[in-house]
């Protein structure tokens, strides 16, 4: 009835990680698979166990009759009371009865007890189960730990009766997650892959996520095909059952592909903006590009699934519907192609000749005039040109310069906002400054920059990888000035974090 | 072949005036002021000179009437004169033509005779195919292959309207195909399918297509010529200068559409022809209407390298 703890298993993954602690966290996972697998053991207990009983009870599948049970009791429970003893062994008769259909009744009914007792677990005090399994701990001491769990409990009922009631873990195991398609290869890819990646073993990620892959491809070539066939002719298909079961399980399957690689997307992102390692970071990012890459595939194939159906009926109108022809034409694949493949290549070479010779239409031959060539094998062969023709010379109009401030006075401009970084300033500091030129044009360019910096261009000094960038703010005082009017800014200038930006730019594209 | 087989044979003598085949020649004399004058010789040197000029145009298969005005000049009067018609028919027949329509969406429709001198010589095809039986026997099925991937149905191919698109990739891949399902058969049943070594004339068609290779490496990047998609490729090259086909794209080794000069040309001469020698040999194809030309099994399905291709687009 116990579990046996695996140390071994635990500890090679842990010296794989990515990080540099074996924490809790990475054994969680196992633990928490432990105590599921623990929880199936009773039912492989009661297997063999059943030797051991008085009487010849190895006919009796005893752990298909326990999940029949747990069934039968979960699908009795409402939110009160759930079944009594008797009407789950009534309900268990006809599949036991079924095992051996020669035993006589009364021995049926011992059995669907003794499995339900089982469950119980009626022998032990605590009337439940106990496992033990090992973990590491934190600080890295390996701890051995015992898990109790109850299948089926006993609870009161109405007037003193006693009801059944499957356990959490009974549901949640037994009913839920052994509920799983586990020949499906690819629900079987995607568990690995997300498992995979919350361990940090990107290696083997990405090839699995190859694999998921080039199993989208495989979905998008058979639709393909089916498609194409159906264009030529609509009876080569099977519209009626097959085509649309295979379209609505395409569709399932785009719709649960593009859930699950979002989240492993978002998964991977996480996995690459954590990692340390430069070479795991690489391989995230690869893998980042992989699952895009699927999930626009997926894409795509939805949008062919939805278009399949319209093409469809165009194809149907086309052939189907269309007024049949005045003379019954030739079955070229059926009764030459088809035929022809399986002869001996000496009679089927008569077919294909004749098929050419007569399909391949006419030629002109050419006929040569000496004189014609006597010209052509005189004129001596062309020089090639390497160079083209001459470009000719370009026409350019200086257009006139119109612009209110000369680059002198921008530059002038500049050097007056050329501010240190823990240092700003007043606009009407700065303006005044400007009037000391004698520049009267400088303290209008001045401000202008300044009101501009009030709305920092934030958005072009990132992707550009500015390193300073020029701002202004208002903090409601009035600005005193003989010519211009508002609020007097601060402004200042902030120091940007370039090789953070371009980290960041990098992993956006 | 034509429409005006029912007119009298007198109808050279006819004033060429007249429009249209089924006109009955006793009406000749109920319309007494036909624009022709009585007396003119029927056939002047310009006529014959201009019906000489609609069956060269025949023979530039790539050139459609809607191009050319004096193409479908003479078209018009190839429909409305019975008499020219007869004249331009009789200039083809001399020449070693066969004329399988006059319209103006396939133009003057003429294909070569047997022994004519525009026909075309396997020899003159493909070096290699008068040579290498296997080489022959490839270069034939290409074409065979070709139309039917171009007129999968029955119907398609007696639809005037249809217009087929094949890919060389298509066609390699279904043909494979075929082959792939005979190789199965045989080995089913237990056949040795390996030919004996002193009768290689006795060894099956599918074969000889599975045996060659769908493609090869080649120094300059081209197709290569031995290859399956090599010889298809060369099949659809000279159909399109047949007029035939038109490129319509580069996916798949080439995207091809048929025109109506290749539908006559397989469902009046080609198909009859292969089928009379086909049944000569003593097989005698039955279907039942039922479709023929199966997509693959999706189950025993590999991918090749660009399958998912299509997708990218």
């Amino acid at each position: 009835m116990t579990s046996p703890a695996y140390p071994d298993t635990a500890s090679p993954q842990l010296s794989a990680g990515p990080r540099p602690a074996p924490g809790p966290a990475a054994d969680e996972g196992l633990s928490r698979r432990l105590r599921a697998l623990a929880c199936t053991a009773p039912l492989h207990d009661l297997d063999v166990r059943k030797a051991n009983l008085a009487g010849e009870y190895t006919v009796y599948a005893m752990a298909e009759v326990a999940l029949a049970a747990i069934d039968h009791v979960t699908l009795n429970m409402d939110f009160d009371t759930g079944a009594d003893h008797d009407q789950i062994v009534a309900r268990l008769l006809p599949r036991v009865g079924a095992q051996a259909p020669d035993r006589p009744v009364a021995e049926h009914e011992r059995v669907a007890r003794w499995v339900l007792e089982n469950l119980i677990n009626v022998g032990s005090v605590d009337r439940g189960f106990r496992a033990v399994y090992g973990t590491f701990g934190p600080d890295g001491v390996y701890v051995r730990r015992d898990y109790d769990f109850k299948l089926i409990e006993e609870v009161p009922g109405y007037g003193g009766t006693v009801y059944l009631r499957a356990t959490d873990e009974a549901v949640n195991v037994l009913v839920g997650a052994l509920d799983t398609d586990v020949t499906s290869a690819q629900i079987a890819a995607e568990v690995k892959l997300e498992v995979l990646i919350s361990r940090g073993r990107l290696a083997d990620a990405q090839l699995a996520a190859e694999q998921a892959r080039y199993r989208t491809v495989q979905y998008a070539e058979t639709l393909r095909r089916t498609l194409e066939a159906t264009r030529r002719n609509v009876r080569a298909v099977d519209w009626l059952h097959t085509v649309p079961d295979m379209i609505a399980e395409a569709l399932d399957h785009v719709a649960d592909r593009y859930r699950h690689e979002n989240a492993i997307l978002t998964n991977i992102r996480k996995a690459r903006d954590e990692a340390e390692d430069p070479e795991h970071k690489r391989r995230a990012a690869e893998l980042v590009d992989i699952v895009k890459d699927c999930i626009r595939r997926h894409t795509q194939l939805q949008s062919r699934l939805l278009e399949a159906g319209p093409l469809f009926r165009a194809e149907q109108d086309r052939q189907a519907f269309a007024p049949p022809a005045a003379h019954a034409g030739l079955d070229l694949y059926g009764q030459l192609l088809a035929p022809l493949l399986p002869l001996p290549v000496e009679q089927s070479t008569r077919a294909t000749d004749a098929f050419f010779a007569h399909g391949t239409g006419l030629r002109t031959p050419t006929s040569v005039r000496v004189g014609d060539l006597v010209d052509l094998l005189l004129t001596p062969p062309l020089e090639r040109e390497h160079l083209g023709a001459e470009m000719p010379e370009p026409d350019l109009i200086a257009t006139p310069d119109d612009s209110r401030f000369s680059e002198e006075q921008l530059a002038r401009a500049m050097t007056l906002l050329d501010l240190e970084h823990d240092a700003p300033r007043r606009l009407s500091g700065l303006l005044a400054e400007a009037r000391r030129t004698g520049d009267t044009d400088l303290p209008y360019l001045v401000a202008l920059l300044a009101v501009h910096a009030a709305s920092p261009p934030v958005g072009t000094a990132y992707r550009q990888g500015e390193r300073r960038l020029l701002f202004a703010v208002d903090d409601g005082a009035q600005l005193d000035d003989p010519e211009f009017g508002g609020a007097d800014l601060i402004v200042g200038t902030a120091l940007l974090d370039a090789a953070g930006m371009a980290a960041d730019r990098k992993e956006a594209s | 072949m034509s429409d005006h087989d029912a007119e009298h044979p007198d109808a050279w003598t006819e004033p060429s005036a007249y429009a249209g085949p089924s006109t009955p020649y006793a009406g000749d004399s109920a319309h007494p002021g036909a624009a022709e004058p009585a007396g003119q010789p029927p056939v002047t040197p310009a006529d014959a000179a201009d019906a000489a000029r609609l069956v060269s145009f025949g023979l530039q298969p790539k050139l459609l009437p809607a191009r050319d005005a004096e193409y479908a000049d003479l078209l018009r009067r190839y429909r409305e004169e019975s008499a020219f018609a007869r004249l331009a028919d009789a200039v083809a027949t001399g020449l070693g033509l066969i004329v399988l329509e006059v319209s103006p969406r396939a133009g003057m429709a003429v294909t070569a005779g047997e022994d004519s001198v525009f026909a075309v010589r396997m020899g003159d095809y493909a070096r290699r195919a008068s040579s290498d039986a296997a080489d022959r026997f490839l270069h034939g099925l290409a074409h065979l292959a070709v139309a039917a991937l171009a007129f999968p149905r029955p119907e398609d191919l007696a639809d005037d309207a249809y217009i087929g698109r094949i890919t060389v990739n298509g066609v390699d891949a279904f043909v494979r195909q075929a082959c792939r399902r005979l190789e199965e058969r045989a080995e089913e049943q237990g056949d040795n399918t390996d030919p004996a070594s002193d009768a290689p004339g006795l060894e099956a068609g599918w074969r000889i297509y599975a045996r060659r290779s769908a493609t090869g490496a080649t120094k300059d990047a081209r197709r290569l010529a031995g290859s399956t998609t090599g010889i298809i490729g060369k099949a659809v090259a000279f159909l399109t200068d047949s007029g035939f086909l038109q490129r319509t794209g580069d996916d798949a080794g080439g995207a091809y559409r048929t025109t109506a000069r290749y539908q006559l040309q397989v469902r009046d001469m080609a198909g009859s022809a292969a089928m009379a020698e086909l049944l000569e040999l003593g097989v005698v194809p039955v279907t039942d209407g039922s479709a023929t030309l199966l997509p693959p099994d999706p189950d025993s399905m590999e991918l090749a390298a660009d399958a998912g291709l299509p997708f990218h687009s």
